[in-house]
């Protein structure tokens, strides 16, 4: 190999790397569209784990619960972290009832709110909870990882997270994530 | 090591102080406690903003790790230990000096890598003196005689 | 109707630059003289059609024209007439306008002062200019378009974002993005040297003062963006290391590097390939910076919402750039020859630790910037790269960077002696000493002593060249004064630079030494921080076009002497529902005030107030760097180019 050919191979150098990171950001491009990847999302820690151990008062006139309650039903449930000041959770209110109605179970714990706003957005928008708990002080959100409002953890049988959605479950959602999980974990 | 550049992370932290308005009563007394759990949390990332530290949001949840914080430096738990609860719970993520292990190497290594790929161009460069052109080929000496004619 | 001329002059603009990428780059491949003429007059078409453009969307915004989408979404009938104009490009599709109609400009500016090129370097690099001209436009005009319409028309429109009604924010685009694009004729100049096959001294004479004029803006730039986070994002703080600010930071650090070397290539015809690569390199990583923070796949404060169908488009066009001019660079730059051997201790030898340690720096903030990408592509994992990652590794780069700094200009080119040059500047080296102990002694906060000698050393040895060049102290004084004014213009540049640099050290020194607290107080009471009483005089509402403010008077004193009286406040936007604090500083150059107001609760009110020791030097130093560079760019030598017509067969490089 003469010199000049030597070089060339050098030269390309630059070339390879500008490459490499134009692959790399295509690919994350191509993710961000189809929804797999997202900078401003966090993974849970919670996801394989089990719930954290938590003991939360109840919002009137339902009583509170903890971990250990939720593990006690021995079915798959969700936990569902909601407020009245946040809008999403609005949003997403319809789409929880039809999944009461579609017999999931799921336990709702009100993320730093007060209780008669509280009881105003569940006259409003309805109740789908098997049991509300109040975390005003939102430590127990913070044992969660919780980011924002709302969230929706699915726990399995035996108490264990299996999924982490940030963010209000939309109808899609519901039908293509976290029903087909909760029918696995039925099994 | 580890604590030199702990002490100098906790140095250059203090090279801006930087703070979100929130209320005075959650500074601790203790000065010294105080520095502390600043310097904690400025290595904390915001997860609302996500482009603050904890010690600079005014996020809910900034002000609520901030009071976390605060009560475990109270509590004589080291930055360590308080780091990791909050990584329990956020992952890494929430750490704004990533953590130094396998996956974080290349990261971490990135000046001396620079460094020692720079040097090595320079002195491959160096090496590469101008070469003296080879000899012609009887062709090319029969068109150079050709030229000068 | 004006959307529409707007719209047409866009199509046109796309049109023209096609011509002015293809023609003078046919012509100087064919040694056609009447096509390499044509460069200039399609220069200047592209731009008069890209102003009248640009001119049409400012205009819309203007006069409130709601049925442009651009428009409804970005401004309002309430908004202040200035930010309807600056807020032109304060969105996604009016800044990718405002670079294009700057890249215009790039290619004007080359006709218009490049009289003296040889007409075929000239002519390609117009061309290429161009060529990425094109490229942009068409972007803007296929899936940018700021011109699209949207029937029926708005009552009104959604106002901006109240935090983009600011001065120093409408500003900082323009002067950030000339820096940016600035680099592009650069970047030409690099292609065009390629595609010719020789690079030579006269090539680093014609493009150092494009590379010092992008460096100056570029540089006024970044210092309008750090200097507007700190008065108006109101945490005290200057630079978060966010990915958009390390994308401005990148540029930078390779365009200072690109500065020096070409000082090499020009006195001394070396480090040739490495320059090439370097202008090459530096407008990519303008180009990459600015579009991977828009794309939104990097976690970053300056998200401007955006299509998936755009960040393809731009990857290809970035891909097209960035791609064929290193795979240029790869095929031509091997057969440029070396030249210039020289001694690692020497100018030369200094120059290339400058442009080592420069690139390292730049390589460390373009990893911790990217890793979080890396991470998630490589591993699934979820990292973040912050403050306290880039304080690690940079500083320690910055040490020897500073070192070399006042030792390198004193050395004299091909050879030098170390020693003897690290012997004449003792007095720098003992000033610093002195600095750094008195500091510590006085103060014991090590990172500011360490600071201000850094800062004392770097300003103490910029002067240290012009104090050996005029013989100071060892000749008559008005045998040194005769030398100064003999000087030419840029050694002062480049001791007024390093200088600056030295005075933003200081500057950033001092911030670490801030005094700060927080504090709920009530009107009347006092306050006592950093030396000065700071009284609450009283808190009073105050409307604004759009927004009504809580407003307190604050009273700064010290020993009963009135220093400041100022009104931080808080404003609260009714459309975009958006309360902002409005931070208020005093400053008298030497150090600022600083008040942020928050919630009043109760009759008292919760300020947090700061005493910024040497802030204003951070950004004060950034203007002299700047100022620097302008003295160098007036050097007579370096207008005076190389004659257009050579006599004898100049050595192929």
């Amino acid at each position: 190999m003469d010199a000049i050919t030597r070089r060339r191979l050098l030269m390309l150098t630059p070339l390879a790397f500008a490459a490499a990171a134009g692959g790399g950001f295509w690919g994350l491009l191509m993710r961000m569209e189809e929804g797999s990847y997202d900078p401003h999302s966090l993974p849970s820690m919670l996801v394989g784990k089990p719930l954290p151990a938590f003991s939360l008062p109840g919002q009137q006139p339902s009583a509170g619960f903890s971990n250990l309650d939720v593990i006690a039903q021995g079915r798959p449930t969700l936990v569902n972290f909601f407020a009245s000041w946040c809008i999403p959770c609005i949003e997403e209110a319809p789409t929880l009832m039809q999944l009461k109605d579609e017999g999931v179970q799921i336990w709702g714990i009100a993320y730093k709110d007060k209780t008669d706003a509280t009881a105003a957005f569940l006259e409003q928008h309805g109740d789908p909870y098997v049991r509300v708990a109040r975390d005003e002080p939102g430590r127990v959100a913070i044992d969660f990882g919780l980011y924002g409002v709302p969230e929706t953890y699915v726990v399995d049988r035996r108490g264990m997270v299996r999924l982490r959605w940030a963010g209000g479950v939309s109808d899609a959602v519901a039908r293509d994530t976290i029903a087909p999980l909760l029918k696995s974990l039925a099994r | 090591m580890i604590r030199w550049a702990a002490a100098f992370v906790v140095v250059a932290a203090l090279a801006g102080p930087a703070w979100a308005v929130s209320d005075p009563g959650e500074m601790l007394a203790n000065p010294v406690l105080e520095r502390r759990a600043e310097a904690i949390g400025e290595q904390l990332r915001c997860l609302v903003c996500q482009n603050e530290s904890v010690e600079q949001s005014d996020a809910d949840l900034a002000r609520d790790l901030r009071r976390i914080i605060r009560q475990r430096v109270v509590a004589g738990q080291s930055n360590q230990q308080i780091i990791a609860w909050m990584t329990a719970r956020y992952g890494d993520f929430i750490r704004l000096r990533p953590p130094f292990e396998a996956r974080t190497l290349a990261l971490w290594g990135a000046p001396v890598i620079a460094l020692g790929v720079g040097g090595a161009v320079v002195l491959l460069a160096s090496r590469r003196r101008p070469s003296a052109p080879p000899p012609l080929s009887a062709a090319e000496r029969q068109r150079l005689m050709q030229l000068l004619d | 109707m004006t959307p529409e001329l707007g719209h047409f002059a866009l199509a046109l603009a796309v049109a023209i630059a096609a011509a002015q990428a293809v023609l003078p780059l046919m012509g100087a491949h064919n040694r056609d003289a009447r096509m390499m003429a044509a460069a200039p007059a399609l220069a200047v078409g592209h731009l008069i059609a890209l102003a009248t453009s640009f001119g049409c969307l400012v205009w819309s915004g203007v006069v409130d024209d709601f049925s442009v989408f651009n428009v409804a979404e970005n401004t309002s009938s309430t908004e202040p007439l200035v930010y309807r104009i600056t807020g032109t490009w304060g969105n996604h599709e009016g800044s990718i306008l405002l670079w294009c109609l700057i890249l215009a400009c790039c290619g004007c500016a080359v006709a218009a002062f490049g009289r003296n090129l040889p007409s075929s370097l000239r002519a390609r690099v117009i061309g290429v200019l161009g060529f990425t001209s094109a490229g942009f436009l068409l972007y803007a005009l296929t899936v940018s378009n700021p011109f699209l319409r949207v029937w029926p028309p708005p009552m009104d429109g959604r106002n901006i974002n109240p935090l983009l009604q600011d001065p120093g924010l409408a500003m900082h685009p323009p002067v950030l993005y000339a820096g940016y694009v600035g680099f592009a004729i650069p970047f030409a100049f690099a292609i065009a040297a390629l595609l010719e096959g020789r690079v030579d001294a006269a090539w680093g004479r014609w493009v150092r003062p494009w590379a010092l004029g992008a460096w100056c803006l570029l540089t006024g730039g970044i210092a309008l963006g750090s200097w507007w986070a700190y008065y108006e994002l109101g945490w005290g703080g200057f630079w978060f290391w966010d990915p958009v600010e390390n994308a401005s930071l990148l540029p930078w650090l390779a365009g200072t590097a690109l500065l020096h070397s070409a000082i090499v290539v020009e006195k001394r015809e070396a480090l040739k390939t490495w320059t090439v690569l370097l202008a090459i390199g530096t407008f990519s990583l303008s180009l990459c910076g600015t579009f991977m923070v828009r794309s939104g796949i990097l976690n970053s404060v300056h998200s401007f919402a955006s299509a998936p169908t755009r960040g393809v488009f731009i990857l290809v066009l970035l891909a097209i750039v960035i791609g064929g001019s290193l795979l240029l660079f790869a095929l031509r730059a091997p057969v440029l020859a070396a030249s210039g051997i020289f001694a690692p201790v020497s100018r030369e030898g200094a120059l290339v630790l400058n442009n080592i340690l420069l690139c390292s720096i730049c390589a460390v903030v373009l990893t911790g910037t990217t890793y979080p990408l890396i991470a998630a592509l490589l591993f699934n994992a979820a990292l973040s790269v912050g403050p306290p990652y880039f304080h690690l590794t940079v500083v320690p780069l910055l040490v020897p960077l500073f070192a070399a700094m006042s030792v390198g200009p004193t050395l004299p080119w091909k050879r030098a002696d170390l020693l003897p040059a690290l012997l004449r500047l003792w007095w720098a080296a003992a000033l610093a000493a002195l600095v750094g102990i008195a500091v510590e002694a006085g103060l014991g906060h090590a990172f500011a002593a360490g600071g201000f000698a850094a800062a004392a050393w770097l300003i103490a040895g910029a002067f240290a060249e012009v104090v050996e060049r005029v013989r100071l102290f060892r000749v008559p004084l008005a045998v040194t004064r005769a030398r100064a004014a003999a000087q030419p213009l840029s050694v002062w540049g480049a001791a007024v630079a390093h200088a600056g640099m030295g005075i933003t050290v200081a500057g950033i020194a001092g911030m670490s030494l801030a005094a700060s607290t927080i504090v709920s107080i009530a009107p009347g009471s006092t306050v006592h921080l950093g030396g000065y009483d700071w009284t609450l005089l009283g808190l009073h509402d105050a409307p604004g076009p759009d927004y009504t403010a809580r407003v307190a008077d604050l009273r700064v004193s010290r020993d009963g002497r009135q220093v400041a009286l100022f009104h931080p406040s808080r404003r609260a936007f009714t459309e975009q529902q958006q309360t902002v604090s409005d931070t208020a500083i005093e400053t008298n150059l030497v150090r600022d005030l600083y008040a942020v107001m928050a919630d009043e609760r109760n009759g008292q009110v919760v300020l947090r107030l700061h005493v910024n020791y040497l802030a204003p030097w951070i950004w004060l130093g950034a203007l002299v760097m700047a100022a620097g560079g302008g003295l160098s760019l007036a050097d007579r030598r370096l207008r005076v180019g190389a004659p257009a017509r050579r006599s004898a067969a100049t050595v192929p490089a």
